[in-house]
């Protein structure tokens, strides 16, 4: 596992204390876990993603993440509706572990009060957590 | 007269016990328990029996039972009597096979992880899936697994089963899924033997749709069709059977559209006992993979490239996932899932397809026979070795002089279905001879013209 100081935290997503990304594109939110996530849990080889059209609260589970160590439960950065997830992780969930806010995407989804996402933790105050 | 004890512990080792833990007697040992959960009268049974007087006993239920080959059964119903071929009686019997345990170990468990795999590969071929796991208890419990499947991945709580499958495996799926808040729906059953599909247009939030094919009564349900319909509203489709055998004849039911298969394998090497141990089947599509129940087998390399067998895929058992498992039992019926490998071995893809046309061929006879002598055949429907006969009020008083002939002709299906009374479920395996059907036709004829 990597130190803290060598993990990647953009500035242009927010983040949840269960260690998922979430970003504001237009009226979609796009979601995946962070950095600190993938390296915890070691190469990804599954993920369990949604259906399209499902919706969730904010805190549910949406899918989960298995690891070669470990299996995790992934939970809603913000409730509403999927409107689409990453396919492509199904044959390369090693996306997660190399590139977790790109390719390594999981879900869009369709917040139900997108002012929520002011109230996730910025780069700061979730280093600041991680940091204890 | 010498008496056996059943039970290993001596009064002193259980004392010694109780001194370790700390507590002065059983009673006190268990007071933790709630007393209303705790039984507090003696049991009621009969006194120990000695070794030669429990075999005095035994024999004598025995004496009581019916018993192929001596009595002529024409009963499936769930249980089939076939031909067990030698070589698998006596392979089976190796202590290498007997001493198995779940084989966490690859390091020392080749031999066994490799007949489960061999199983799980000649039961996929059988089952027309991708994927089968290394076994479950019975076909009930396949079911029930496959029920339970569908309703973790499809987030839905309701479940619709055809009537028509086995009315002890939609006993035991209530058990599982009732007191758990999913609802079971049935499908009623067609006067052609088949299940009433009609019911499933338009219904919601259906997570499963599941027929067993051939049926109950012995008729071999449309698949496509059921397929086409439980797709429509977004339920999986799940299929079953009783008679694995069936599929050395039909085409399998993943080739016509099924997502996950369950059945009992009984047929498939493993004496009819008293009921038990049976062969839990249970497969699915590359789809679904990761929500099966159970243990998985899977072929693997090590460091030097040589081939080996693993457990696979174990994230999804309660040994790694705790409560968020994909089922709490992981036990699995691996001596009859290898007699069923090695059955499904020795008789070979074209040995096994013969058997089925035998099998066929022989219920087809009976079914003329009694056709011929008069007699109603109620469900016009294609079948596999049973079919439903409808006989005369008179063959309830006849049945019980069969008996006596050691007869045994067929099941009476109003136990199970009230509204049929009359009608009687026959089966007929590769063991009944062509003298002992035309024995049973000649005995029920006379009730035909009284």
């Amino acid at each position: 596992m990597k130190d803290i100081n060598e993990l990647k935290f953009p500035e242009n997503v927010r983040y949840t204390r269960d260690h998922e990304w979430a970003r504001l594109e237009g009226n979609i939110v796009i979601a995946g876990i962070s950095d600190y996530a993938q390296d915890q849990l070691g190469d990804v080889v599954y993920v369990e993603l949604p259906r399209i059209q499902d919706r969730f609260e904010n805190g549910e589970v949406f899918g989960t993440v298995e690891s070669v160590k470990a299996v995790s439960e992934l939970f809603m950065p913000i409730a509403g509706e999927i409107v689409a997830i990453n396919a492509e992780l199904s044959d390369m969930p090693d996306v997660v572990n190399s590139d977790p806010y790109g390719a390594g995407w999981m879900i869009h989804i369709k917040p139900s009060d997108p002012a929520f996402m002011e109230t996730l933790m910025t780069r700061e105050a979730y280093l600041d957590m991680l940091k204890g | 007269m010498i008496t056996m004890r059943y039970l290993p512990h001596t009064p002193e080792q259980i004392q010694q016990m109780l001194t370790v833990a700390g507590a002065d007697s059983l009673e006190s040992l268990f007071s933790g328990i709630p007393e209303e959960c705790r039984r507090l009268q003696e049991m009621n049974l009969p006194e120990a029996l000695s070794e030669w007087a429990l075999n005095r006993h035994m024999d004598a239920l025995s004496a009581g039972l019916a018993v192929s080959p001596e009595y002529k059964i024409f009963i499936g119903a769930g249980r089939y009597d076939h031909h067990i071929p030698a070589t698998v009686s006596s392979l089976k019997s190796r202590s290498e096979f007997l001493t198995a345990y779940t084989p966490y170990q690859p390091e020392i468990s080749q031999g066994t992880l490799q007949a489960i795999y061999e199983y799980q590969t000649l039961a996929a071929r059988l089952m027309g899936v991708d994927v089968v796991t290394a076994s479950h208890y019975d076909g009930a419990t396949a079911l029930s697994e496959s029920l339970l499947m569908a309703i973790r991945k499809t987030r839905r709580k309701r479940v619709v089963l055809s009537s028509l499958i086995h009315p002890y495996y939609r006993r035991v799926a209530q058990t599982y899924l009732e007191p758990a808040g999913f609802e079971i729906i049935e499908l009623p059953f067609l006067e052609n033997g088949l299940t009433d599909l009609s019911l499933l247009e338009g219904a919601v939030d259906i997570a499963a749709v599941a027929l067993q094919s051939p049926n109950f009564f012995g008729c071999i349900e449309d698949l496509k069709a059921g397929g086409q319909k439980a797709h429509e509203i977004g339920a999986l489709f799940i299929v079953g059977f009783t008679e694995a055998l069936a599929y050395g004849l039909l085409k399998s039911p993943g080739s016509q559209g099924a997502d996950i298969v369950f059945g009992e394998g009984q047929s498939l090497g493993i004496p009819i006992a008293f009921g038990g141990p049976g062969l839990g089947m249970l497969g699915c599509t590359p789809e679904h993979t990761r929500n099966l129940p159970g243990r998985l087998v899977g072929k693997a390399k090590d460091m030097d490239g040589k081939n080996g067998f693993v457990l696979t895929l174990a994230t999804r058992e309660q040994h790694i996932r705790r409560e968020k498992a994909t089922s709490n039992i992981c036990s699995n019926n691996s001596h009859c899932a290898l007699t069923a490998a090695m059955y499904m071995a020795s008789l070979g893809k074209s040995g096994f397809c013969d058997l089925a046309i035998l099998n066929h061929d022989k219920a087809a006879y009976l079914c003329r026979g009694l056709s011929g002598a008069g007699f109603k055949m109620p469900f016009q429907g294609t079948f596999f070795n049973e079919f439903v006969v409808e006989f005369p009020e008179e063959l309830e008083t006849l049945y019980q002089r069969l008996l006596e002939k050691k007869i045994v002709a067929g099941l009476p299906l109003s136990a199970f279905y009230p509204e049929l009374s009359h009608h009687y479920l026959l089966c007929v395996t590769e063991t009944a001879s062509r003298e002992d059907m035309d024995a049973l036709i000649r005995e029920v004829t006379p009730c035909m013209n009284p």
